[in-house]
């Protein structure tokens, strides 16, 4: 097996030279502030010992391989050194990536070279068993080997976290994948067969047989009375686990509520003399704490926190969106509702982008600081309401040379099957309402009594308010 | 009514409160009145059952269970006294849930004054109020989505054509009377079509409620 760098045992303190100036952030420092020999998470073949001695120590990995090996083959106190040193060293923790030299991905090169060399090491190890160091060897490669072996295995899979909390409770140990128990199953069959077969191969087995027995039965025993123990120590662990995700939820909203609520109510004390800027500043943050707490992927509800960034998947967030982008870029407040939803589409996108140019028009013209979307998917279409109670038009007057405002939302929505009617009243204001027909299968079926009969009686059951 | 309406305020943000008392007291408006105030759910039910006001200004979130809860205490003892939900949340199950537990209205702190001062002298008058939003969620929760499956009681649970009519206007930002002028019906008329609605969504049955939240990840 690949070996180990300084013959010595384990030497979790590196040399207290000046040679590491400024550590890099992350790196696990010492009460004295010396970085600490760690392993790296990644780019290692067994256990990333040697690439963090080879990080720590500034020299080639493949040098420090290779005196593993060499030390291997003196009477395996390489394979000694590297388990140690395995056991000893810990590994850097998450987030910790800036490692001075090293931590970059095995690649197949690196991995071909690591088995190359143990492949060397074994071999040499071989050639010196024929020559003469036999009883070496015999227990080397023996019983005990394989168990050294199973143990390592054991060790490798429980690695990492794994390893943290398999101390403290049993269950760690099944780790989420097959494979994984499979290895763990073979490490253990390795460990406890070489060790019975040393055992056995050692010792005159019918005589420690009774004193075998008597371990065993005291080791059932100290089992039983320590039951009540591993009881509390589970319960205990699970207590301070969710204490902990509770610690770090806080951590989260505090985090979040700095970085937006808190900085913009700074730079509104700042702008305290521009009451459109301040409105704009406080709209633009309540919507956006707003979609953080109660979007759909919002805070508050079961999916987790929300990833900002991504285009919106469905008309009623990608309505919101450009309510929100109207609503900063021309400081007038912009209220949508939406009622039902459909996936987006070129249709939906094309109703979208209409209704973005209809609000746009509406804060451009109308005069007014307010604007009202409603939107609703129904029996196959989706429909949106754009109404602003401003100065209004003549719309049959302005058809003539003003068409870009009609041509833009009308083109649009008649490309894709759909029709915009605009009804404006001059002094009373306008309202826009588009229609696109919508694929179904977004959640509502048809099969309804249709949404505006032309009753205008109340229905028998219908009585004063209570 | 004789007199102006007497408000209380419930909520547990004093710097709140006094706003909104400021704010109501700027308007020199004399059709309403400020009597009390309130900041939290023991306090809010012990005041109320003494004296109660015309109208109870209420916020939806306060610890010990929030506005719900202060309705939870007194709707059944005291029917006469109208609640009218006041909050920064316009999140579905917040405006749902108090409405179903009886609020006459429901309207969101960034309301004028000139509007809340309306706002109350309707609800106390026996009408509704209805923000659009509000509207949208109302359709949304009767909307016919779920099939006849979930209505134990259709009567009562579906909205009449008219009243959806009424509520999409609503929803797209009309007044009343703007409602009445386009449907060719009386301000009253929308009045009535507007508390029946309400009156169903404080009735219709909490399975459905439960499905639609649930149907939302709302829950």
């Amino acid at each position: 097996m690949p070996g180990v760098g300084p013959g010595s045992g384990p030497a979790p303190h590196p040399p207290t030279s000046g040679r590491r100036a400024v550590p890099p952030p992350g790196t696990l420092l010492t009460p004295d502030g010396i970085p600490r020999l760690t392993r790296p998470r990644s780019g290692s073949i067994l256990g990333g010992v040697a690439a963090g001695l080879a990080g720590h120590l500034r020299v080639p990995v493949l040098w420090v391989r290779l005196t593993f090996v060499l030390l291997a083959v003196m009477a395996g106190s390489g394979v000694l050194a590297y388990a140690m040193l395995w056991i000893f060293v810990p590994q850097r923790p998450d987030g910790a990536g800036g490692d001075p030299g090293a931590p970059r991905p095995a690649g197949p090169r690196e991995r071909q070279q690591a088995f190359g060399i143990a492949a060397v090491g074994v071999a040499a190890l071989l050639v010196a068993a024929a020559l003469n160091i036999t009883s070496i060897v015999g227990w080397v490669l023996g019983p005990l080997g394989l168990a050294a072996l199973g143990a390592a295995f054991i060790w490798r899979e429980a690695d990492s976290a794994r390893r943290a909390r398999w101390r403290r409770t049993a269950a760690g140990i099944v780790g989420p994948s097959r494979g994984s128990v499979w290895r763990l199953a073979g490490g253990a069959t390795l460990v406890v067969g070489g060790l019975s077969v040393f055992a056995v191969g050692q010792l005159d087995f019918t005589a420690v047989r009774s004193a075998l027995i008597a371990v065993l039965l005291t080791l059932v025993g100290v089992a039983v009375i320590t039951v009540p123990w591993w009881i509390r120590l589970v319960r205990d662990l699970g207590t301070e686990r969710r204490a902990r995700v509770r610690e770090a939820e806080r951590a989260e909203i505090a985090a979040h509520l700095h970085d937006s609520v808190l900085q913009t109510l700074a730079l509104i004390q700042r702008q305290s003399g521009d009451g459109r800027e301040v409105l704009r500043l406080a709209r633009g943050q309540e919507r956006e704490l707003r979609t953080w707490l109660y979007g759909p992927t919002g805070y508050a509800t079961a999916s987790g926190s929300t990833a900002p960034g991504d285009a919106p998947a469905m008309l009623s967030a990608a309505l919101a969106l450009a309510a929100g982008e109207v609503e900063d870029t021309y400081a007038v407040a912009v209220a949508p509702v939406v009622v039902g939803d459909a996936p987006m589409g070129p249709a939906v996108g094309a109703l979208v982008a209409a209704a973005r140019e209809a609000m746009v028009n509406a804060a451009k013209h109308s005069g007014v600081g307010e604007i009202s979307v409603y939107a609703e998917v129904e029996h196959g279409t989706a429909d949106v309401f754009v109404r602003d109670r401003g100065r209004g038009f003549d719309v049959d007057a302005v058809a003539a040379d003003r068409r870009g405002l009609v041509e833009s939302i009308r083109g649009r929505m008649d490309r894709h099957g759909g029709r915009a009617t605009v009804r404006s009243t001059p002094g009373e204001g306008t309202e826009i309402e588009l229609t696109v027909p919508v694929a179904s299968g977004d959640g509502g079926p048809p099969p309804a009594p249709p949404a505006s009969a032309d009753a205008d009686t109340l229905q028998p059951s219908e009585g004063l308010p209570s | 009514m004789a007199g102006p309406v007497r408000v209380f305020l419930v909520d547990d943000h004093a710097m709140f409160r006094t706003g909104v008392r400021t704010e109501l007291a700027e308007l020199a408006d004399d059709r309403l009145v400020v009597v009390g105030e309130a900041g939290s759910v023991g306090e809010a039910v012990a005041r109320l059952a003494v004296d109660p006001p015309d109208v109870v200004l209420l916020d939806v979130h306060m610890p010990d269970g929030g506005g719900r809860a202060v309705l939870e205490h007194l709707h059944e003892r005291l029917p006469a006294l109208v609640f009218l939900a006041l909050s920064v949340s316009d999140a579905a199950e917040d405006v749902i849930a108090v409405i179903r537990a009886g609020a006459r209205g429901y309207v969101t702190k960034t309301i004028s004054g000139r509007e809340l001062a309306d706002a109350i002298v309707r609800v106390a008058g026996g009408d509704a109020v209805f923000s659009p939003r509000l509207a949208g969620f109302v359709l949304d929760a009767f909307s016919d989505r779920h099939g006849p499956a979930a209505v134990a009681d259709p009567e009562l649970d579906l909205l009449s054509p008219r009243e959806r009519e009424v509520l999409k206007l609503l929803a797209r930002g009309y007044a009343y009377k703007e409602i009445a002028a386009q449907l060719f019906i009386s301000v009253k008329t929308v009045e009535t079509h507007v508390s029946s609605v309400l009156r169903k969504t404080q009735m219709s049955n909490r399975y459905e409620l439960s499905r639609w939240a649930t149907d939302r990840r709302l829950v």
